[in-house]
């Protein structure tokens, strides 16, 4: 029989940890379900109305303060518990290790299109090296949808307009499921896709022969595009401030804004001052740079953040 | 409980004496505004019901089966808005409460009779809208997420239309019934001598009245999206699809306690009749529907942990879900100790009103499974989520009704219910639910994605369980619709106070007079005095 | 109401204090309607102060405020009329609910003579997000005044057949709570929308 992709055990570190947390609500649960049914199977057996008692009064209660009491308090801390573990957790699946390599995905109905960050793509299909942490930067080109890797318990949805990102770091080898979860229409259900995790020596030979040399990477183009259409006139790559900032280190650093606030430069924050440049102005530069939208086409604007962050 | 009470007979037929299409169509009388309520979304549970079973027939085959996966999109997504808006959100509220909440605060009527008409008029104008919007397949799902919703060849902007009368009417029907409960109350009826059924419509009014309108512009801004092309929810055009999702769950958790509370206020009536003991802990159970209706507005982002809404965001609603949890609890944990040292019995009200009790035990407690940012990641959108809000909706809130319905059949109809059919529907509908949904916890937590028309092999064999438990589940009905017919014509004429309540609906004729009361009641104690030196030992 | 008997008696109205409450009910009701568009209204605009900016530039400021007037003078006149009523002065009554009628078509007047002067610029609901909103806003709100001017109108008409006195107006009470509440939505939509630049 096909086992069911949410059994591979062992799949992540996170998975694991996802299980755990599962596994405590589990117990929990149990405890009050076995307490709850219990005593509510057992009070309507033993107090049932007998054949020759239905005249006999029952006795007045209409309250108990320290029950009451208990059962506010223990299941407070309880919950409060599997809150905390949760979010914990939560942390754990939200934060990608630094160094994860990204996958852009664009996802359309009803098909994932994985592109690698060396210029290589595919159709629902990404491959990926066992023991390495990827990170999945994620977008749609048309309506939500979702991706979810069952094995490894994690989940994101897709959004249009907008990145999110979703990573896993493979300790199994083995092809996994990656299903869509967010309804997006009449294909919705066979919108699926496959992680494929290679061992080392394998991907590297795999790549290998992938690779069409004419093919440029997207950050090639990247560069292409940032000459052409003069960005670099105001932003320089030698990190020294221009009009603009400079290029130089700015992936991945915080930016403090005109505004006060601060941000960690990333890829929704690239593509929003490439579209919107005056939403969010670096301190101490004047809201002057024109806007690129309509200009510029999605895939453009991930072949500039790919080359952006190669400017080290 | 109260003086001044009398015509408690059991004869004649009250009410329901006027006959002929006008006498209903344009009463003022609550009680029969309640009737044609009940008609109405009786009559759309069966319709939804109907696409589950198309759904779950579909489902017993992996691949394309014997609909295309758009005919089935169009069957969850009717069965999910049907039963939602057209059944689930008023069924309890406009129908029950309707007929109920005048007799057990004891007055003539609601605060505004007129107004309770042009609501059922006005539901049943977006009734007829939202069946004219469905010349097309409407595919997108109850939850209408944008941009999909405003793609889709649906008439989407039409069947927006309808929901919002549906909405106008909730929202007219929330407004008059606290009004009605904050002046129509019987003299001596003070707020805590109020029963149980009346706070918890309470707090759903307040629901109802302060989450609708966000739908109601909701509903507004997908129709300006589709007709003019305004861009809210359009990130080409500047907007934010999660705009929409927080809008829409903004009423939309809310709406499930419009959907659980009535339930809930049911239970709490039905529990200490049949046990025969006052009601453990009155306040906490009144005093807890409060908090779970003002709770159940900070809480909608739990249902968008996944959906690229801020991490910080999602600790917080997660926090706040948690928060109702607790008030649940007391709820449960009151009921199960009103039976302590009882003398229970076991007709019909009773045997449903246990049943929702071990349903939402179970619903209940896999809420935090789902509540849990950790775990949410692996459950959401899966069929453990479409199990949960089962065993809380149908298990709780269906179960509720059906437990209402048993309990109010006598007072309403003036006839009995055969008790025989009513346990043979109970056990049916107790097991085909349980097999039905109760695989499909395990169908989620092995990743099945919900809304899926085609599935991979591996799931098939749950889904034929699920399946087969549906048909279970929809015999235990149709025994239970049988059931209801029958007794209609030919039932035993009920007393007017059969199972011995305390509350002042059963201390007048069955079927209730035109004007409910000869004579006001004076009210002089609390409803649940069971037990108390032969008080209510009926 | 409670010594009332019989099938008639048992279905009619409460009094003015149960009226009140409910208008006060619908109002809240009526604030969270609204409250969604203003919630879009600042989530955009945070987004995109500049468009907003420039957008308000493009709207007609004097119509603006000169139906923020009208608006006032319509609110005053209800009050007058309400005034006047419960003093039994019935004729005072028909003349400022004849005044609030012609100054709420005012207003609408007004209104669709900044709706042609967009549309004749190209500028529709869909132009951008800025007047997507400053549509969908003034056009829900001008179907609360119009459904005002509907309810006036029928009270102009039960005030001809002499319906009220002093004793009994709660309808002009009520109509009056709305419109004011309705010119107040206006008095935020006025500098939100058109006085930002």
């Amino acid at each position: 029989m096909t086992p069911y992709p949410s059994d591979a055990v062992g799949v992540s570190r996170v998975a694991g940890r996802i299980d755990s947390v599962f596994l405590f609500i589990v117990v929990i649960a149990l405890i009050f379900f076995f307490l709850t049914q219990g005593t509510l199977i057992w009070f309507a057996w033993r107090y049932r109305r007998r054949k020759g008692n239905e005249g006999e009064s029952t006795p007045y209660i209409t309250g108990n303060r320290l029950l009451e009491t208990l059962w506010v308090v223990i299941p407070s801390a309880l919950v409060l518990a599997i809150f905390a573990y949760g979010w914990i957790v939560f942390r754990d699946i939200r934060t990608a290790p630094a160094g994860a390599a990204d996958i852009n995905v664009v996802a359309r109905q009803w098909l994932y299109e994985f592109r690698y960050s060396d210029g290589r793509s595919s159709i629902n299909e990404v491959r990926v090296p066992l023991g390495k942490p990827v990170r999945f930067v994620l977008t749609s080109s048309d309506v939500l949808h979702g991706f979810y890797l069952p094995a490894f318990r994690i989940k994101q949805d897709i959004v249009p307009g907008r990145y999110t990102d979703l990573w896993v770091q493979p300790e199994k080898a083995g092809s996994f499921d990656i299903y869509c979860t967010q309804y997006c229409g009449t294909g919705h259900s066979t919108m699926r896709a496959k992680m494929i995790v290679m061992d080392a020596a394998d991907y590297r030979r795999w790549v290998a022969g992938e690779r069409k040399p004419d093919l440029a990477p997207p950050w090639m183009k990247g560069k292409g595009l940032v000459e052409r259409y003069g960005c670099l006139g105001c932003h320089g790559v030698d990190g020294v401030d221009r009009i603009g900032p400079t290029f130089k280190g700015l992936y991945g650093r915080k930016v403090e804004m005109s505004d006060g606030s601060a941000l960690i430069a990333d890829e929704s924050y690239f593509r929003e001052s490439i579209l919107d440049p005056t939403a969010k102005v670096v301190k101490g530069f004047d809201p002057v740079m024109p806007t690129y939208k309509g200009t510029l086409k999605e895939d453009e604007i991930a072949e500039i953040i790919a080359w952006l962050k190669t400017v080290k | 409980m109260a003086d001044g009470i009398s015509g408690a007979s059991g004869t004649g037929r009250g009410y329901l004496a006027e006959t002929g299409l006008r006498s209903w169509a344009f009463s003022l009388d609550h009680k029969r505004i309640g009737v044609m309520y009940l008609y109405t979304t009786m009559f759309f549970f069966l319709v939804g019901g109907l696409f589950a079973e198309l759904l779950r027939l579909k489902l017993m085959t992996p691949g394309p089966g014997f609909v295309s996966d758009k005919t089935y999109n169009v069957f969850f997504t009717l069965h999910g808005a049907l039963m939602i808006f057209l059944f689930i959100i008023p069924a309890i509220p406009s129908a029950l409460g309707n007929f109920f909440i005048p007799m057990m605060v004891g007055a003539h009527d609601v605060a505004f009779p007129r107004l309770n008409l042009a609501g059922y008029w006005i539901f049943l104008a977006g009734i007829v809208v939202v069946i004219a919007s469905l010349v097309r397949p409407m595919d997108t799902g109850w939850t209408f997420y944008t941009p999909y919703s405003a793609k889709s060849g649906a008439a989407v902007t039409l069947l927006s239309f309808g929901l919002f009368l549906v909405g106008m009417s909730s929202i007219l029907t929330g407004l008059n019934f606290i009004i009605t409960i904050h002046t129509q109350r019987a003299p001596g009826m003070t707020w805590s001598r109020m029963p149980l059924f009346i706070w918890g419509m309470y707090a759903t009014s307040v629901i109802q009245v302060l989450a609708t309108p966000v739908i109601g512009m909701t509903f507004i801004l997908l129709a300006a999206e589709r007709l003019f092309g305004v861009g809210f929810f359009d990130p080409a055009k500047g907007g934010d699809p999660l705009l929409f999702q927080h809008f829409f769950w903004f009423y939309s958790h809310p709406v499930v306690y419009v959907m659980i509370l009535p339930a809930m206020g049911i239970i709490s009536e039905i529990i200490p009749v049949f046990s025969r003991k006052p009601i453990f802990g009155y306040k906490a159970i009144a005093y807890s529907s409060m908090a779970i209706a003002l709770a159940g507005f900070l809480v909608w982002g739990h249902h968008m942990f996944v959906s690229g809404m801020s991490s910080v965001a999602a600790v917080i609603f997660s926090l706040l879900t948690f928060s109702v949890a607790v008030p649940t609890g007391v709820k449960v944990f009151n009921w199960i100790a009103t039976l302590y040292r009882g003398s229970i019995s076991f007709e019909s009200p009773m045997l449903y009103a246990l049943m929702f009790i071990f349903l939402f035990i179970i619903g209940g407690l896999t809420g935090p499974f789902l509540g849990s940012l950790g775990t949410n990641v692996q459950l959401h959108d899966t069929y453990f989520v479409v199990a949960h809000f089962h065993y809380t909706m149908m298990g709780g809130t269906v179960m509720g009704w059906l437990a209402g319905l048993h309990y109010w059949f006598p007072k309403m109809t003036g006839r009995m219910l055969s008790e025989k059919l009513a346990r043979r529907a109970a056990v049916l509908i107790l097991i085909g639910f349980n097999v039905t949904f109760f695989t499909m916890f395990i169908l989620g937590y092995k990743g099945m994605p919900r809304r899926w028309a085609e599935y991979p092999v591996q799931y098939q064999t749950m889904h034929i369980i699920a399946t087969v438990g549906s048909w279970v589940l929809a015999a235990g009905i149709i025994v239970m619709v049988w059931n209801f017919t029958r007794s209609l014509y030919r039932g035993e004429a009920a007393p007017g106070n059969p199972w011995g309540a305390l509350t002042l609906e059963w201390q007048t004729a069955s079927p209730p007079p035109v004007e409910n009361f000869e004579v006001i009641p004076t009210v002089t104690e609390w409803p649940y005095s069971f037990g108390r030196k032969g008080a209510g030992d009926a | 109401m409670h010594e009332l008997g019989g099938a008639e008696a048992a279905h009619t109205a409460g009094g003015p204090e149960t009226a009140r409450l409910g208008i006060w009910l619908f109002l809240a009701t009526e604030v969270l309607l609204f409250g969604g568009l203003f919630t879009a209204y600042t989530v955009f605009r945070m987004q995109d102060p500049a468009l907003f900016h420039a957008g308000s530039l493009k709207l007609n400021r004097m119509l603006g405020a000169a139906n923020t007037v009208v608006l006032i003078c319509s609110s005053l006149t209800v009050a007058l009329g309400l005034a006047a009523i419960r003093e039994g002065k019935i004729r005072m009554l028909k003349v400022f609910l004849g005044l609030t009628l012609l100054l709420g078509a005012g207003f609408l007047g007004i209104k669709a003579i900044e709706y042609s002067e967009h549309f004749a610029r190209r500028e529709f609901p869909g132009t951008d997000l800025f007047f997507s909103l400053y549509f969908v806003m003034t056009a829900l709100h001008a179907f609360h005044i119009a459904a005002g001017l509907a309810v006036f109108s029928g009270l102009l008409w039960l005030a001809a057949k002499g319906k009220f006195d002093a004793g009994y107006h709660t309808p002009v009470e009520v109509a009056g709570l709305y419109w004011h509440f309705v010119d107040v939505v206006w008095i935020y939509l006025f500098p939100l929308l058109y006085l930002i630049g």
